[in-house]
């Protein structure tokens, strides 16, 4: 059995790390987009280990992109990923477009306005 | 040695801008951090020998993320009053996660070496599945399950989205940005088209083809272009079902009508017509992977009679 690669380890390391954080602030954050942004950390945590493991093997065999069958997956997850968060983030915004109609109607309408502002 | 310091210097970049994202005070620098981390993503996926995941990345990670989170951002109005945590709610997540962290370091270090026998596998298999980039052949041939059910996946999500989405905002775009997408459309349906070819041989294939269109497309309907592309148009819904479609369809057909000599199982292709078969399945892929993502990033509510009724009402309420 080999040793471990050097850029294995930091790249691990890396991706481990980013799991962490991105738990972390899916604990603590208070704001729910915040919690959707944690999420999509987390995720890219998990898809750096799939490669970081995929890459293994790169140097010393024939393939030339690493294990196929990982990277396949990771793909796939990516545009899962974006999905999920677009999903959840629509029902983010559904909820703040129903929030601000049952409690103070005049603040809303100051709020749209100065979105629309840029226009003008 | 410059290597590894390379390597080092990205992933201490990584781990900073993600932090900086995670615990800066203000949701707009979030966003605008987590880009430029969907950026850097990107490079390291590129360094560590996976380019299709770099071309993927590059066009999901920073661009339809980012402008799903500033969407999400311009809807959320006025920012909330920021909570303040006590030092025990800081201080049990962070033990809990180091405790996380601890663990998972402890088992990444006992993976062995070097890859298992998968990879080999895949190459020796590579003749038969009738294209020569082993992610390719993975995705269309080998695990084609996943790329059929990440179909439907998206399907679900588009559909879930649309009955959800909110009431599309008034916004107008700037000249500028708008005769900037303008010259920046012909050139991403060309390199999608090539992204979208190169696949059968090279880094590439039907959903970083797919990604890149629906990034140019983004673009386009942001800044009001691209009216007829809606959910409400009945062309859009047919290509948006047909990736799916065309898929299973496929699939049956080659259940059904076996070729001589070839052991019939399901989601098989025979190796003489395979080449075909995954261009085709492809083609459709991307078209479809392009428009779901975009109605998903640029949701607007089809308008129905209920709704229609609903905004007359708030209309005249707020002339």
């Amino acid at each position: 059995m080999t040793e471990l690669s050097a850029t294995f380890i930091v790249f691990a390391f890396t991706a481990a790390s980013l799991i962490a954080i991105g738990f972390y602030s899916f604990i603590t954050g208070p704001e729910p987009l915040r919690r959707i942004l944690a999420l999509n950390i987390i995720s890219a945590g998990i898809f750096m280990l799939m490669v970081v493991l995929a890459y293994r093997g790169y140097d010393d065999t024939a393939v030339s992109v690493g294990d196929p069958v990982l990277q396949a997956l990771v793909l796939t997850g990516l545009v899962v990923a974006v999905s999920a968060t677009a999903f959840a983030l629509a029902m983010l915004a559904r909820l703040e477009q129903q929030k601000p109609e049952q409690q103070k109607p005049e603040q809303n309408r100051v709020a749209k306005s100065q979105i629309s502002r840029p226009e003008q | 040695m410059s290597l590894l310091l390379f390597d080092a210097l990205l992933c201490l970049l990584l781990l900073a801008l993600a932090l900086a994202s995670m615990l800066s005070r203000q949701l707009t620098h979030a966003v605008i951090l987590y880009v430029a981390f969907g950026l850097l993503m990107a490079l390291a996926w590129a360094r560590l020998a996976a380019p299709d995941l770099a071309l993927a990345e590059a066009a999901i990670g920073a661009g339809l993320t980012g402008a799903l989170c500033f969407t999400a951002l311009a809807r959320q109005g006025a920012p909330a009053a920021a909570l303040k945590l006590s030092w025990q709610q800081r201080l049990w997540p962070a033990l809990f996660v180091l405790l996380m962290l601890t663990g998972l370091l402890q088992a990444l270090l006992q993976v062995p070496a070097s890859a298992g026998p998968i990879p080999e596998m895949v190459m020796l298999n590579l003749a038969d599945s009738g294209v020569t980039h082993p992610v390719t052949a993975v995705l269309l041939n080998f695990r084609s399950w996943d790329t059929l059910l990440e179909l439907l996946v998206l399907l679900l999500a588009l559909l879930g989205t649309l009955q959800i989405a909110p009431v599309p905002t008034q916004q107008t775009s700037w000249r500028l940005s708008r005769s900037w997408s303008e010259l920046l459309a012909p050139l991403i349906i060309l390199l999608a088209g090539y992204v979208l070819w190169a696949g059968a041989s090279q880094p590439g294939g039907a959903f970083q083809a797919g990604a890149l269109l629906a990034a140019g497309a983004v673009v386009l309907k942001l800044n009001q272009q691209l009216s007829w592309l809606g959910w409400q148009n009945i062309w859009i819904r047919l290509v948006v079902v047909a990736g799916l479609a065309v898929f299973s369809l496929v699939a049956v057909l080659a259940w059904l009508l076996p070729v001589p000599g070839v052991n019939v199982v399901w989601l098989r292709w025979p190796p003489d017509y395979a080449k075909y078969i995954i261009l085709l399945i492809e083609v459709f892929a991307t078209l479809s992977i392009a428009l779901t993502l975009t109605l998903l990033v640029v949701s607007e509510q089809p308008a129905t009679q209920l709704s229609l009724a609903r905004e007359n009402e708030t209309g005249a309420g707020n002339d």
